[in-house]
């Protein structure tokens, strides 16, 4: 028996709703709106009172019209299918909308009931099985997508029944399961999660011990994200935050991407799913489409569903990392997400925290990062999410609440830095204030040695320190003047200026320079340190800066030519050539 | 305003303040209107029995015994070919002494476009000025604020981008504006001959601030009749949205919300995306591209407003005057327009794209050695070079004043490089060298 309720309270999209009958935190309901069901999640329960956030305009709502109570929270329904799709927050299917505007208590079915997929079964009759185990297989694409025993599922159950090899759709009963108290459930290809609930239905969740490619030097090279690790882009507006997210979505080394673009410009949406059809995974050579789901939220859309965006776009994550795949999600940005929180609070007339937002911020955050990470499956294989978020700080100010309680969350830091931005240094990355707690890890920095090279780690923290030791210099010049310090200072700050226009700059939208493979990384690298460890002698100053900048624009070249082309080797030449005239 | 049969009616007030007031009424619906002692005002909280409404012309003069009328719908907009020409007040009424428009009556503030059909912008919008076509491309369906102090000129540059842009359809939504820009645009609209092909909303600073509120959605609703309806590229023209968000924190604080950074309410990030989402490529091919104003308190960007819209447009056009040769410039750091790849070097020359990275980094330097200078350094002969070339590129490329096409602002371009500096200090690729650096 559902709880009913009728509407008594209006402000913007926040509705409070006399209940008759009992209701749950984060139960979802539907207000009749003149024969429009509107969808609305309970987010506090007070007497007879609920407040509910609508994830829908109100326009034209009145006081007295009906509500109904769904008696479950938000769901995600997961299955074959989920990849190459776009969905809005709720998990509507956008593709299958008809018309060009959005229409209000409009709901599109995530999954394809028509399809039919290849399947066959994994386990075996009498098999003994708990959640998450897998029953059976279905091509997605490339991929292997594991037909698995219901997350919900408690304890054992016993294989009754399977299906043969065959072409199915989503809602064919492809197991019957024999619980423990001898009742028969049925499985199809399809399940239902709530996304604000961790997905579980794992053994254990180790610390990460390997590095995830992204082509990007300032990742890669400098700061390594781990397979399974966090870590989180805070800058202001124009810096390069989307175009770096897009670089890394392109060229990511994970199974499945899914990008969460939550209450950003639609504009960037239309961007991936025009681009992302024609562009070619660079690790499997298939359709960068076929890995990747979106879920858009943009910004006009309405904001209370940005937050379960986010969530939703967590719970494919894991629905995948179940089937032993590695997956990666991107969320731009966890700011409007944390506005979004701002906005209820504030019309929920809560006591507020910093800056206005809710005193709970720092746990949701952190409780949300804390969904990513590599997992031990029940049978001994491994899957993982990989989560980048992105943060919009007020005033590019990095001292606000959602960037500090993102900082606490994340063990990566790549802080985008105006300055460099201005002079068109991209990415613009702070190459001294970001961070990857994941290059002190044991495990991680013996997969570096062991897959990059010999003394690779050292060869990073050389790289940083002559960064950090140029720019000391180049403070020095500017207070001294470029007469008023030794020949040794310039010499410092130009092998500073060196890797930063070779290994930290890096041009997206070259078709080369944009994806720089490790082995790419690492030979590059060998070689600016080769010239930085040289003693060089010079007649001032300007010829100091006449050589470096000659060499930078040799090896700039190098970089927008293919890897141990004809033209990378002639530059290579011409690179030999000049080293020889100066230096040993 | 004229009143109709089936209304309801009220008349004892429970609460007013300066921009809102409140009422014990029944089957008030969300954002309904209403005639509040014949202002027009709108429901924006009801709590049990209690309406809180904002009345757009302010409430003074309103009396406790006021009569209040229900309206039943939120503001509309009659919307059809009528309205090229003419001239409107926030209500959408005539103020250019011309009759009311007859047509469909459409509800402001609509709908957002699912963004899965929406197309990518891919058209150029060439301005002739080279701040903006040269640094700063602007593409069809694309949105981006001229940020700028209040003393400069950020209407007559957005008039004449307007003028000179390819358009079917230009919409004036005018916040705050005054009398004498009002007039401003009215004559260069008039004067270029171009007065069928606008449409314009206004309010003036001598009306009330409130009623601002709804010039923006206005001014989108004619906008969207004109690029949904019948496939045309328009585009709006916002000023200035800084006195419009002033008006959003006026009604927050009287309804006392609590405010989030520099007074402004908590909202304020939805409250402009939803605006500037409007701007949109349409896939039947109709386009709204959204050219707006924020001005700014002595160039501060981190300030809620600028800072906000920064992260909904897609870049910000920055004015700033350049007190090296008295020009104002459009200033190439702190400019930017995100859609800029999508036609550079595609719909214009292959160069493009290195050019401007170019031509920017070399004036960074000259910034570095003009820090140089001011900090009473020598200067080497780069930094000279680079400082003669920044007063060159600014007269002859930054400067608002330039009209040219967008191949002879590479052709300027490079011929600064050659006058300046060695083919190595541009940076640029070999290849691009080799077939454009002046003989």
């Amino acid at each position: 028996m559902k709880s009913t309720g009728k509407v008594i309270g209006i402000v913007s999209n926040l509705v409070t709703v006399q209940t008759f009958g009992p209701v749950a935190e984060n139960e979802l309901c539907f207000i009749d709106l003149a024969g429009t069901r509107l969808l609305a999640e309970v987010i506090k329960v007070n007497g007879d009172r609920a407040s509910v956030q609508v994830f829908e305009s109100t326009r034209g709502l009145r006081n007295g019209d009906a509500v109904e109570f769904e008696g479950k929270m938000l769901e995600a329904s997961l299955g074959p299918g989920l990849l190459s799709s776009v969905y809005d927050g709720l998990q509507n299917d956008l593709r299958t909308m008809e018309g060009v505007f959005l229409k209000r208590g409009e709901y599109t079915d995530p999954l394809d009931h028509e399809k039919l997929w290849e399947y066959k079964p994994l386990a075996s009759v009498g098999d003994k099985v708990v959640a998450a185990d897998w029953l059976g297989e279905v091509k997605e694409g490339w991929l292997p997508h594991k037909i698995m025993v219901p997350f919900t599922f408690k304890g054992e159950y016993t294989v009754k029944s399977l299906i043969g090899p065959g072409s199915y759709n989503v809602d064919t009963v492809v197991a019957v399961l024999t619980d423990e108290s001898g009742e028969d459930v049925p499985v199809t290809m399809v399940q239902k999660w709530p996304v604000k609930i961790a997905i579980k239905g794992y053994k254990e969740k180790p610390r990460p011990d390997k590095i995830m490619r992204t082509g990007v030097r300032v990742f890669d090279t400098f700061n390594p994200i781990a397979e399974g690790g966090t870590g989180f882009i805070p800058g202001p507006f124009g810096c390069g935050k989307t175009v770096l997210q897009h670089a890394i979505a392109k060229q990511g080394e994970a199974d499945i991407i899914v990008m969460a673009a939550c209450g950003e410009r639609a504009n960037e949406v239309v961007e991936i799913f025009t681009e992302f059809p024609e562009l070619i995974d660079p690790y499997t050579g298939r359709k960068l489409m076929e890995r990747t789901t979106i879920i858009c939220n943009t910004s006009n859309m309405p904001v209370a569903a940005r937050e379960a965006s986010v969530y939703t776009a967590m719970t494919i994550c894991e629905y995948y990392r179940a089937m032993g795949l590695r997956c990666l999600l991107l969320a731009d940005s966890t700011s409007r997400w944390a506005q979004a929180l701002r906005e209820m609070s504030n019309r929920m007339e809560e006591l507020p925290g910093a800056d206005a937002f809710p005193v709970d911020l720092s746990a949701i955050i952190s409780n949300f990062y804390s969904r990513a990470g590599m997992v031990v499956l029940n049978n001994g294989q491994t899957g993982a999410v990989t989560f980048i978020g992105t943060v919009s700080p007020a005033g590019g100010n990095l001292k606000e609440p959602v960037t500090e309680s993102t900082k606490k969350a994340a063990r990566c830091f790549y802080a985008l830095e105006q300055n460099r931005a201005d002079q068109k240094r991209y990415p613009a990355v702070n190459p001294i204030d970001s961070y990857s707690k994941y290059l002190e890890y044991p495990e991680i920095q013996a997969y570096l040695e062991k897959n990059v090279g010999e003394g690779w780690v050292e060869e990073v923290a050389e790289a940083k320190n002559l960064v950090r030791r140029g720019k000391e210099a180049n403070d020095q010049i500017n207070i001294l003047g470029d007469d008023g310090v030794p020949m040794s200072y310039h010499e410092r700050f130009w092998k500073s200026e060196l890797i930063d226009f070779i290994l930290l700059q890096q041009d997206a939208f070259d078709p080369i320079d944009c994806n720089a493979p490790m082995e790419r990384q690492k030979y590059m690298m060998d070689i600016v340190l080769g010239i930085c460890r040289r003693d060089f002698s010079f007649d001032g100053y300007e010829q100091c800066r006449e050589y470096f900048k000659n060499l930078i624009n040799i090896l700039r070249q190098m970089n927008y030519n293919e890897f141990h082309g004809e033209k990378f080797e002639q530059y290579r030449e011409e690179l030999l050539k000049t080293l020889a005239q100066n230096g040993n | 305003m004229a009143t109709k049969a089936f209304q309801k009616t009220y008349t004892q007030l429970d609460a007013i303040t300066k921009a809102t007031i409140s009422l014990t009424a029944k089957g008030v619906s969300n954002d309904e209107l209403a005639v509040v002692h014949g202002k027009l005002a709108q429901v924006v909280k009801t709590k049990g029995d209690v309406a809180t409404l904002q009345v757009f012309a302010g409430t003074e003069g309103i009396p406790t015994n006021a009569e209040v009328a229900f309206l039943g719908n939120p503001p509309t907009l009659k919307v059809s070919d009528a309205l090229s020409g003419r001239f409107f007040n926030a209500y959408g009424h005539p103020i250019d002494g011309g009759p009311e428009v007859e047509g469909e009556e459409r509800q402001i503030g609509g709908p957002s476009v699912n963004p899965y059909k929406r197309r990518q912008p891919s058209q150029l919008i060439p301005t002739g000025i080279a701040g903006i076509d040269l640094n700063n491309t602007l593409v069809s369906g694309q949105k981006i604020p001229f940020f700028a102090d209040p003393d400069q000129p950020y209407n007559q540059v957005m008039a004449d981008v307007a003028l000179r842009a390819d358009v079917d359809k230009i919409i004036l939504g005018g916040m705050g504006l005054s009398n004498d820009d009002y007039l401003f645009f009215k004559h260069q609209f008039e004067g270029a001959g171009a007065l069928e092909k606008i449409v314009s909303f206004v309010n003036t600073t001598e009306e009330p601030p409130v009623e601002r509120l709804l010039i923006p959605d206005m001014a989108l609703a004619a906008a969207e009749y004109f690029a949904v309806d019948k496939n045309e590229k328009v585009l709006v023209l916002l000023t200035d949205m800084t006195l419009y968000a002033d008006a959003l924190s006026i009604v927050s604080n009287r309804m006392d919300q609590i405010p989030s950074k520099d007074s402004m309410p908590g909202s304020l990030y939805s409250d402009l995306a939803k605006i500037y989402e409007k701007a949109v490529q349409l896939p039947a091919g109709g386009s709204i591209t959204i050219i707006a104003v924020t001005t700014l308190n002595d160039g501060d960007i981190t300030h809620a407003i600028p800072d906000n819209t920064g992260y909904i447009t897609e870049g910000q056009l920055f004015l700033r005057a350049d007190t090296d040769t008295g020009k104002v410039i459009v200033d190439p750091f702190r400019s930017l327009s995100r859609l800029k790849q999508l036609v550079q070097g595609k719909k214009t020359r292959e160069d493009h794209s290195q050019v401007m990275n170019a031509s920017v980094r070399l004036y960074a330097d000259a910034q570095n050695a003009k820090t140089k200078l001011e900090n009473g350094f020598d200067l080497s002969d780069y930094d000279l070079r680079c400082l003669d070339y920044a007063k060159d590129y600014a007269v002859r490329l930054l400067s608002i004043d330039v009209n040219i096409t967008i191949d002879e602002m590479l052709d300027t371009a490079w011929e600064l490089f050659a006058k300046y500096f060695t083919q190595a200090e541009t940076g640029i690729k070999q290849v691009f060298i080799d077939k454009y650096w002046p003989k």
